[in-house]
């Protein structure tokens, strides 16, 4: 697919209660921009999300599924984002070895002291998908 | 201490016989076998506590009716076996139950495993319309050998983990020039001692050969390849999935025959997996059309997500399709490709966790961006 300036993905984010959500939370109330692609999800740890979320929302036709976290150690649940990190690991492997794009999933830690840093995972994020282009999912019609 | 047996009969006489021996001297109540059920090659898993019985029993059978570890785990699910039962299991059976047990599926207290070095089963067709009978020595003479039998199952053809983990007692079949003549059993385990105490036979002091072993595992190895790289699904992307996928026909048989699909209530099957109408609404707007009934891929990717870090690649699944769709390849492939990654084989070790429940602090830092 051919890079196209005015495409504007769509980025699912499952962020996290007490880091990324209230990081991206920060970005806000700090009046940081980060790009409108992004549609937030707020769950209680990264750990809730099943990477059959994430295999939903890619089939759905989201652009990119973006997972946020705690940074290990920092878990609200202690040891939450540990088995977040396990199951991307895999689903990340999963996805590469049936030759879907792994490059639209992401895991990224941002604390909730990281409102910078949500905007920069943002920013970045968006501009890699609008690299890749669209999800051809999203058209599919057979699945 | 004696670590094998020998018994002065033809395998397949040894076992009927040591099984034999175990209920009649009441070291087991029960015998957990397969079993034959008519003439023309069907059989099934039974247990059997009358000694009798046995006559029917064919623990070798080549065929799988269904996966021996979900029968074992639904045979333990409520409460562990009350009395000693012996269970003779294929190896991929075997580690199908490991894993449920690890699940909290079954348990393995008061059960006797035996298990063998498999060479593979035949698809459950031949055994419908009675083939399996008349390559039933055409198999033997390819196990004797330590050949790859044809017309097995897929799965079994590249299968590299014939040889059981954790089981009691192991029976070598393969590359055994002698099948017809004497049955050697290995005792892996103190009980697996115990039991055969006050077996006729010889007991020897001698490990199993895994020079032939090794041998058919490097054929297999040969094998599994080809099977993988005909799959082709990494160089075709979405459209590749669709392609294969798309025949299914929806009516989840390979979920039911999964020993790691244990879910009573499964996901998949709920009224929260249909499709809403708005659901329709939003497809046909988005996509300008959607296949009915929808999700058939996301069915399988997400099984596929569920259960690859487990799975023991039986070929069940691929067995009972009945549009042909090459489940259990596609699974062993991106199964094991995960599995390694966790340096994981599953059923390996009972004690084990499965991967996804355990992590270590310092590790895939690497994912993270």
């Amino acid at each position: 697919m051919k890079k196209d300036d005015k495409f504007m993905p769509k980025i699912l984010a499952f962020l996290c209660n007490w880091c990324s959500y209230a990081g991206a939370d920060l970005a806000g109330t700090s009046r940081i921009k980060y790009p409108s692609s992004i549609m937030a999800i707020r769950v209680m740890c990264s750990s809730r999300v099943d990477p059959i979320l994430v295999i939903e929302a890619y089939l759905r036709g989201f652009d990119g599924v973006l997972v946020a976290g705690c940074h290990p150690g920092d878990c609200h649940y202690q040891k939450g984002n540990y088995y977040t990190r396990r199951r991307f690991v895999m689903l990340k492997k999963i996805v590469e070895d049936l030759g879907l794009e792994s490059d639209r999933l992401r895991l990224s830690w941002i604390s909730a002291s990281e409102g910078q840093k949500f905007a920069k995972v943002s920013t970045e994020f968006t501009e890699k998908i609008k690299e890749l282009g669209e999800n051809s999912a999203k058209s599919e019609i057979f699945l | 201490m004696a670590k094998a047996l020998k018994i002065n009969k033809n395998t397949e006489q040894g076992i009927l016989e040591f099984l034999r021996f175990l209920l009649e001297n009441n070291k087991v109540k029960g015998v957990f076998t397969l079993k034959k059920i008519s003439k023309d090659g069907a059989v099934a898993y039974s247990l059997i506590t009358n000694p009798d019985e046995l006559n029917d029993a064919v623990p070798f059978y080549p065929l799988m009716p269904v996966n021996g570890g979900k029968l074992l785990s639904r045979f333990t699910l409520k409460g562990s076996a009350k009395k000693p039962v012996v269970a003779v299991v294929k190896p991929c059976e075997l580690r199908g139950f490991v894993e449920l047990i690890k699940r909290e599926q079954g348990s393995l207290e008061n059960l006797f495993i035996i298990s063998f070095t498999c060479g593979g089963v035949y698809p459950l067709k031949m055994a419908v319309d009675g083939t399996i009978e008349k390559n039933l020595s055409k198999y033997w003479d390819t196990v004797k050998k330590g050949e790859i039998s044809a017309d097995l199952r897929s799965a079994c053809r590249g299968c590299t983990e014939f040889t059981p983990y954790t089981a009691d007692i192991t029976f070598d079949l393969i590359g055994n020039n002698d099948l017809d003549k004497k049955c050697v059993v290995f005792l892996n385990t103190k009980k697996g001692e115990e039991f055969a105490k006050g077996m006729k036979g010889e007991f020897l002091n001698k490990e199993l050969d895994r020079k032939e072993l090794e041998k058919l595992k490097s054929k297999r190895e040969v094998e599994k390849k080809k099977l993988f790289d005909d799959i082709e699904v990494k160089e075709k992307g979405i459209d590749g999935l669709i392609e294969i996928f798309g025949k299914c026909i929806g009516c989840h048989g390979c979920s039911k025959v999964c020993p790691i699909c244990y879910c009573k209530l499964c996901g998949f099957e709920s009224s929260d997996f249909e499709y809403r109408p708005s659901n329709y609404e939003a497809d046909f707007r988005k996509r300008g059309g959607i296949r009915v009934p929808p999700r058939t891929l996301f069915y399988h990717l997400g099984r596929l997500d569920h259960i690859s870090i487990s799975c023991v690649g039986c070929g069940s699944c691929e067995d009972v399709c009945p549009v042909d769709i090459p489940i259990s390849i596609i699974f062993k492939k991106v199964g094991e490709s995960v599995q390694k990654m966790f340096d994981y084989i599953p059923g390996k070790n009972v004690e084990e966790d499965i991967p996804l429940i355990t992590f270590k602090e310092e590790e895939f830092a690497e994912v993270e961006e």
